[in-house]
Order: structure tokens, then sequence, then C-alpha cells
């Protein structure tokens, strides 16, 4: 009684503080922003010029679209001194950013068989059962670890890292730093795998890494930190652009998140399992999320040559996010042996999340409205916006999966499956894929060759997710319905869901064959194998470079 | 306008308040929790049978969490009341899980107690339940010319025997059938409370609900 009332009284003083926090920054301005912030992303002149160094041939064709959506800005270039100072800042992260990106597309490889391994295990219970080794209990963590961890980290660093320099206007600083965390980082996961397949698991959902291997991980992610502050301090810009935010508190959040997380011998029982939601969901809400925002917040506007629609928005936006996200982990536990106030806070704080979601829709939706043709011309720009738009769906389902009354279906079911994949695949993934198209032929100053092999990953990967998403909704929400009625037998609910199982292993087939067509044409491009076609990549710097000769 | 110390600090602050709510204020409010008269510590080989448990992925499809009628039939199923902290003050790690596609284990042992049943429906869980998608864990069990002294042979119907020969438990299977068994919380508790103080437990009733066999 007395601690319930301590909570009313302490959330009370908390709404004040914020109410004053807010005035306060009103007061001061703090919440005007320039038009200029959101232009720091350009050079002189540079607004109106399109980028995207995947789109190969199509450049020309991109950059017609562009001007015609927005009428011509006759002075749209890059000036001379920009492309060199462009040049030296790709040039500052080219090695670490292939590692991160080559070892995170190893893993995006492994990981996909884990998972479509584990799909179909799903429905075939007695398929390679001899070997502990490959149970579905042992798979089904190893894809969840291997692909958050191994891709999905590795791919959000490498992205953070050679955005960073761009962002600062400076060369990456400490690079050998990273080098070193993403080194490390990556043989954390190759031993909690190991661990795994051993049957070593710490038995908890997004931390099955058995201690001491998280170790490593937090080790790794505090010298990743390095470098941000390095080329923080060196930065030549005065304003920190809105996906510095998101990379520099994501960078600081996951190595105390992880930390705690792990901390032997103080977790127990009830209290261990709130902790390992606030962990799960932290993990995707600081940690993938502000990765995956950050590089739609400069990819978007970088390709089409024009500042995000409302500057202020992804301020609210970030704040909110941190804010509300960092609390919503006991939506996992509705119903469970936990105390009331808990859930309800994370059930609010659920709901509440609707206010950084709408501000990143409105911001990311409006900045490419009537430009959508730019997505024909530009992959870079055809995987993130579909990344952007499924975060906004996927958010917005979130929240009303919180409620209790939706929740009492879902909770339990394939159904929270196929939302987490449209979370970290429809979302995160498809901002990754996009980024790297964009930034690969930057490191290696060479052209993406076979740009049909693009179209077939995007729509592989874009068919797939929607198979299997449409799939385990529909076979999710029978199987809870099924569950709730205690007129049916509880094998009816398993039962039901067989032909759903088998629609998603069609799209995780689908999902899989795309990523091995971008590891084949990534591998090309990283070796700098195949046809050499290094013309578009440059063609920016080398039209301003003949200009100036 | 808005530098880097400023981001970091206010981030680190929000994820300080984060952790408060959710992982500290738990802490403080059941670290006292004490253990309700009926359930015992596990036993050395019920802990080793946790994590076999553990270590067989068992918590990705099976909770051990029922609920409250008003949020299921979950005590119809025979699941169990619904379950309270102090049922878990031995758990380490948690296992509470978060999917139902197989039914929830909070009282297995109450509703199947035969360690023969166990053995045998996790050498073929088909040969029992037709339609069940739980694999099978054929690498927990050995199948022998004869059984040797001491051998706990396992008995499955046609056709999912061996054509020859017995099969015989791993001590793997037999230590995760002993924890199954010992998954009992049919003891009444007080459901209104969370840490015993004096109030509460005088006026709070026993929730009574020994689960359905």
């Amino acid at each position: 009684m007395d601690f319930t009332i301590a909570l009313l009284g302490a959330s009370f003083l908390l709404s004040l503080v914020a109410l004053l926090v807010f005035i306060a920054s009103m007061s001061k301005g703090l919440l005007r922003t320039s038009r200029r912030d959101a232009e720091v992303i350009f050079g002189d002149d540079e607004l109106g010029l399109a980028e995207d160094p995947a789109a190969g041939a199509g450049a020309g064709r991109l950059q017609a679209s562009i001007e015609s959506a927005s009428g011509a800005l006759p002075h749209a270039a890059m000036s001379d001194a920009l492309v060199l100072e462009r040049r030296e800042i790709d040039r500052s992260s080219v090695r670490v950013v292939w590692l991160a990106l080559t070892l995170a597309m190893f893993w995006l490889v492994f990981g996909s068989f884990a998972g479509l391994t584990s799909a179909l295990k799903m429905h075939w219970p007695d398929w390679l059962t001899q070997w502990a080794a490959l149970g579905f209990g042992r798979l089904r963590p190893v894809h969840l670890n291997v692909v958050s961890y191994g891709w999905a980290s590795l791919a959000g660093v490498g992205i953070a890292f050679w955005m960073l320099p761009r962002l600062l206007r400076t060369p990456l600083r400490g690079e050998y730093f990273a080098i070193a965390g993403v080194l490390l980082w990556s043989f954390g996961v190759f031993c909690g795998v190991v661990a795994l397949l051993a049957g070593y698991s710490a038995g908890l959902e997004w931390l099955e890494f058995p201690f001491p291997i998280p170790l490593l991980l937090v080790i790794a992610g505090g010298l990743m930190a390095v470098p941000l502050l390095k080329t923080l301090a060196a930065r030549k810009v005065h304003h920190l652009y809105v996906s510095v935010w998101y990379m520099g508190a994501a960078l600081f959040w996951f190595p105390v998140l992880y930390l705690v997380a792990n901390v032997p011998g103080v977790h127990f029982g009830v209290q261990q399992a709130a902790m390992n939601w606030w962990f799960g969901h932290n993990v995707l809400g600081l940690w993938f999320t502000p990765l995956a925002l950050a590089a739609a917040y400069y990819f978007i506007p970088k390709v089409l040559g024009r500042p995000i629609y409302s500057y202020n928005l992804s301020l609210l936006g970030f704040w909110t996010l941190a804010f509300f996200y960092s609390q919503v982990g006991g939506h996992h536990l509705i119903g469970g042996p936990l105390p009331s106030w808990l859930i309800t806070l994370s059930i609010v704080q659920s709901v509440m999340m609707a206010v950084p979601v709408i501000t990143v829709a409105i911001n990311q939706h409006m900045t490419v409205v009537g430009r959508f043709d730019a997505l024909r011309h530009s992959p870079t720009l055809r995987f993130i916006v579909l990344g952007a738009m499924l975060y906004t769906v996927t958010s917005l389902q979130g929240s009303m999966e919180a409620l209790r009354s939706i929740n009492a279906v879902t909770h339990f079911t394939h159904y929270t499956v196929a939302h987490a994949h449209l979370g970290m695949y429809g979302f995160f993934t498809m901002i990754m894929f996009g980024a790297i198209y964009f930034v690969m032929p930057r490191v290696t100053e060479y052209e993406w060759p076979y740009p049909r092999l693009i179209t077939a990953h995007f729509w592989l990967s874009s068919i797939g997710i929607g198979i299997y998403f449409v799939a385990l909704t529909i076979g999710g929400w029978l199987q809870g319905k099924a569950m709730l009625d205690a007129e049916r037998p509880f094998m009816d609910s398993v039962l039901l869901t067989i032909p759903y199982l088998y629609g998603r292993s069609i799209g995780g087939t689908l999902m899989t064959l795309g990523h091995l067509i971008f590891a084949v044409h990534f591998s090309i491009v990283a070796l700098r194998l195949g046809p050499k076609r290094a013309g578009a990549v440059q063609l920016a710097e080398r039209e301003a470079l003949a200009h100036a000769q | 306008m808005l530098n880097e110390r400023k981001l970091v600090t206010g981030s680190m602050l929000i994820l300080a308040f984060a952790t408060a709510a959710l992982v500290v204020l738990p802490y403080l409010q059941l670290h006292k929790l004490q253990a309700p008269e009926g359930l015992q510590p596990y036993s050395e080989q019920e802990l080793r049978g946790r994590a076999v448990y553990i270590a067989s992925g068992c918590i990705y499809c099976h909770s051990q969490q029922p609920r409250d009628a008003a949020l299921g039939p979950d005590a119809i199923r025979g699941w169990g009341r619904a379950s309270v902290p102090a049922d878990y003050v031995y758990d380490r790690p948690h296992l509470l899980g978060t999917m139902r596609t197989g039914p929830d284990l909070f009282n297995i042992g109450v509703r199947q107690p035969s360690v023969d049943w166990h053995l045998g429906h996790l050498y073929q869980p088909r040969a029992y339940m037709p339609g069940s998608i739980m694999p099978a864990y054929p690498y927990m069990f050995l199948v022998k010319q004869t059984a040797a002294a001491g051998d706990k042979t396992v008995s499955v119907p046609p056709p999912y025997a061996p054509a020859q020969g017995v099969i015989v438990a791993s001590q793997d299977a037999l230590d995760l059938t002993a924890y199954l068994l010992s998954l009992d919380r049919s003891y009444p508790v007080y459901r209104d409370r969370i840490v015993p103080d004096k109030t509460a437990a005088e006026s709070a009733q026993p929730a009574n609900a020994a689960p359905a066999p």
C-alpha cells in the first residue's frame, strides 16, 4: 500500500519536473531550430543534388526525377573543395566499415540458415533430431543471437562508423579502437554461438550468451564508443545532426544495458523476468531502432538532395523515443505474476510510443512525398523507404499489442513472432540493406556490377517478409483465439497453425535466397571482382574535378 | 545548441530512470520474498534436469506462468492457479517463457505424474499425442540389445519402438523428467500480497486452486 502511494507520488513529481523542463526549454528557445540545422548534411550548393552510388546507370534518371519534382536547382553542384573533403572523409573509415559489413554479411547468411532450419523443424518435428546441437531449442536462440548481435549490430555499427565522419565533417579518429571493437564483438558472437550449440545457455531470451561471453560484447561496445568521442571532439560542424544523437546515444546505451542485464548472482525469479524484458525491449528500442533511424535520417534526405521535412519534430522524436521506449519492457509479461504497477507502466509507455513514431513517420514520409518516382531509380531509397514505412506499421502494431484486450489473444502465439520479424526485418534490416547498397561503392570505390541482382534481392526480401508476416499474423491470431476457448482442446491451437507454419517457411526460404544473392553481390564488390564499373560512383566528383582543371 | 555532453547526460539519465523503474524497484519490492510453505527448493537432480530444460530450449515453446481466469482458461485446462511471485523464489534463471506452442508446464508434475509417460513422450511425442509438433529427443536415449542392471528402460507404443533392442533413458532424460515431475505449485498461496506484511496477511484469504488433474 505504502509502496503504491510512493509510486504515485513519484510519478506526480516526475510529471511536474517534466512540465517545468518543457516550459524552461520553450522560454529559452531550445525547441526552435533553424532550417540550417537540417541542412548540415549538405555542402554549399549541394541541395538538389541526388546522391546514390548504388544507382549505377540510373544516376542520371534519379537526378532528373528529383529535379522535375522540385523544380530545377541550377546551382546544385559539389564544389571542388567539398569533393576533396568528402573523399578524405569517406576514405578515413574505409577499413573499419569494410570489416564490420563483411562480418555482418557472414552472420546474416549463417543466421538465415539457423532461422530457416528452425522454421522447418516446427512442421517437421522429426527432422534432424539425432544431434542435440541441431535441435530446434538450440537453433532458435542461435538464430536470434546471430541475426541480432552478429548481423544487425555489426551492420548498424558499420553504417554508423561510415556516417559519423560525414556528419561531423572530419575524418574518423580512433580507427583502431573501432577495428578492435568490431573484431572483439564478432569473436564474442562466435563464442556465444559455439556455447549455445553445445548447450550452454544462460536461459534468458535475448540474453542467452552465458557468462562471461557477454563481457566481450560489453568491452567491444565500450571500445567502439572511443572513436565516437574522439571524432566528436574533432568535429568541424557546429550543429550535431539528429543521426548523431541516435548513434551516439545508442553506443552509450548498449554497453550499460548489456552489463546490467548480465550481472551474475543478482537477478532472481520474477524480478529477473522484469529485468529480462527491460533488456529485451531496450535492446530493440535503444540499440537497434536508433541505429536504423540514424541511417534513415541521413540517407533519405541525402539521396533526395533535400533536408528532412521538420527538424523540430526529429528533436522531439529523439527524446520521447528515449523516454517512452525505455520503459515498455513489461508488456511482454502482461498477465504474468508481476507487480501490476510495473505492467501498467509499460502498457502506458507502449501506447505513448505513438508520439515518437508519428514524429518519425511525418518526417520521413513528408520528405519523400511527391518524389516516389525516385524509388524507381535509387535502390538505396527503395529499401530505406520501405523500411521506414514498416517502422511506422510495426510500431503502431506494437502499441496495439500492448493493450490488455489484444494482448490476451496474441500473447504466447506466433502473432508476436510475426510482429518481431516485421520490426527487426521489415524495418531494421531493410534500412541496413539500403544503407549498405549506398555505402559499399564509396568504401571500395567500385560499383555494384549487376543491378538486376539488387532488384532480385529487393523482391525476394520484401515478398518473403510479406508472406512470413501475413502467415504468422493470421495463424497466430487464430491460435490465440483457440487457446482462449475453453471448449476447444489445446491441441486445436497447435494443429490449426500448421499450414501457417509452412507459409512461414516459404517466406523464410525467399528471404534466405535474397540474402544469398546479396552476399554474392556483396563479395564481388568487397573483393573488387567481376566487371569493373566505377563510373557513376564518382560521377559528381569527376565532373567537379574536371571542371576545376 | 545541443552539445554532446547534454546528449550523453540526458540519454543516460533517461536510461537510469527506466532501470530504476523496471529493474531496481522490482528488486526492492521482491528481494525479501519468502517461499510459500508448500514450495520445496529443487533437489540436486531436479536442478540438473532444469539445466537440461534450458539447454534443450524448452522455454521457446512452453510457458511457466498460468494466468488468472480473467485472462484465459488456464485453470480449466488443468494448468493450475494463477502464479504469484513467491512461486518463483528458487528460480534462477526464471523460465516464465513467452510462447505456448505447447502447453504451460508450471504444474506438469501434477497433471502428468508418470515417469514412464514423460520418458516415452520425450523419446517420441507423437506416440502419445497425435499431431504434436514437439521435437523428438532421441539423443537423450540409447537403444541397446538388452538392458543392463540399473538401466531405466522406456517402452514406446508401436510403430515408434525400434525394431530390435530396448530403449534406455540417459541420465539427462532421467534428470529432465525429475525436474518436470517437481513442477507442482498446487499448494495454497496468498494471492494479494507480494511481500508478507502484517496487514495483508490478516486480510487476505489463501487462494484455493489446486490444478485439475
